[in-house]
């Protein structure tokens, strides 16, 4: 039952609800970054790694901290001797965005500690990420949809890798664009738009797979 | 520089939309109608005028080094009011926006403005660029979206325009007709801009 459900949200966080093409999330690294493959290909994998990590640890402050309930951590130490325990879910927004921008700067320093090779292939991309709302969008997402951790992660790396393929895909296109004869108002952005429309059209075939 | 100015700036010259292209995502994921639109584009300009009005007056105590979680953290309480006032006072409009409002914290209009221009000038310039640029990236959700609910449903903000026999192109309210429609409407004033510089070049 676990492991259908975990499979449900993998091949509909990829391909029938793509982040990018039908939730609308990440756009400006989907067009700004989209230049060259290579870089498609570094951003798609700082992406799904940071987006894992945001959904398991945003999820974890969000159950343990801020929905009052009996497992809120802050209630059980400090407060359990006054009654209910206090609803601070209003603070979600506040709280995700700054434990990702901090997250984000920690995993830079750790990377570059740890690895300066892969910090020197992914560095450059992991402080665009902080504004990225793909991440803060698949925290969000997670608690409104009422995921339990290992649902949350499962969609979090799948969002991400859907991402990636979104943004790998439009990379592939747009190095071939480059020697197409197109009217010069439309070079650039616009095309890349227009592109993205027919991908998301290709994609909508997806919705029509029934599961689960 | 003129009040005026760095209103009308954010308007057309420095569109946010269609010329900086910031802030996308919510550009095309709430322009599938027109109420959405407008409930996006006024809960937009509350928070950047608010936030650029409280950046530019503190700016001067706040350590460069930490600016950006500051600004942050101003914006996201403004996002957080804008959450509880419409979940209040507009549950339909709320639930119909549902993920797109907390995300308006990472919207890079906001940020950018903050960055580029409010921590650099004074309190009422902030307020006025806001606006200005608050109304343009209305204007522009707007016109997406007015296209979009026109062709894709015949109507303009639930009123019926093109009569009873017409047969809605569904695809402008899926979200394929939004890249289209974006991409389009980037490449016609692209277009427009450049016509302009030719006339301008011919007459000098």
């Amino acid at each position: 039952m676990e492991i259908q459900s975990l499979l449900i949200i993998t091949i509909s966080a990829i391909f029938i609800s793509n982040f990018v093409l039908s939730r609308f999330l990440g756009l400006c690294p989907y067009i700004g970054v989209s230049n060259q493959l290579d870089s498609a290909i570094g951003m798609g994998m700082a992406v799904i790694f940071v987006m894992s990590l945001a959904s398991v640890v945003t999820w974890t402050i969000y159950n343990f901290f801020l929905i009052p309930s009996d497992s809120n951590l802050l209630f059980r130490i400090f407060m359990h001797s006054q009654g209910s325990p206090p609803d601070l879910s209003y603070l979600r927004t506040i709280t995700f965005i700054l434990v990702i921008a901090a997250l984000v700067q920690f995993v830079e320093m750790v990377i570059q500690k740890v690895s300066p090779g892969l910090y020197r292939s992914l560095g450059i991309y992991l402080p665009l990420i902080t504004t990225n709302c793909a991440v803060l969008g698949v925290s969000i997402l997670n608690i409104d949809s009422e995921y339990n951790f290992m649902q949350s992660l499962i969609n979090g790396f799948a969002s991400g890798i859907g991402f990636t393929l979104a943004l790998v895909l439009m990379a592939g296109l747009r190095e071939r664009l480059d020697f197409a004869n197109i009217p010069r108002a439309m070079k650039g952005a616009p095309i890349a738009f227009i592109m993205a429309g027919c991908m998301s059209l290709a994609f909508m075939g997806f919705s029509g797979l029934k599961i689960g | 520089m003129s009040a005026g100015k760095e209103f009308i700036k954010g308007v057309y010259k420095e569109n946010p939309v269609f010329r900086l292209m910031l802030g996308l995502c919510p550009t095309l994921a709430t322009s599938s109608s027109v109420n959405n639109a407008v409930g996006m584009g006024a809960s937009v300009i509350f928070v950047l005028v608010c936030s650029n009005f409280i950046i530019s007056l503190i700016n001067r105590w706040v350590h460069p080094k930490i600016r950006i979680p500051i600004f942050i953290m101003i914006i996201a309480t403004f996002v957080t009011i804008v959450d509880l006032v419409m979940a209040g006072f507009f549950p339909a409009l709320h639930k119909s926006l549902g993920l797109f409002i907390p995300l308006i914290v990472v919207n890079c209009i906001i940020l950018g403005r903050a960055e580029a221009f409010a921590s650099k000038h004074g309190s009422i310039y902030s307020i006025l660029d806001g606006l200005g640029m608050g109304f343009g990236f209305m204007l522009a959700i707007v016109i997406i979206a007015t296209f979009r609910e026109i062709l894709g449903n015949g109507t303009w903000l639930g009123l019926s325009v093109l009569g009873k026999n017409y047969q809605p192109a569904l695809l402008m309210i899926l979200p394929p007709g939004a890249f289209l429609m974006i991409g389009i409407l980037i490449g016609f004033f692209n277009w427009f801009e450049h016509r302009r510089t030719i006339s301008r070049s011919s007459q000098t």
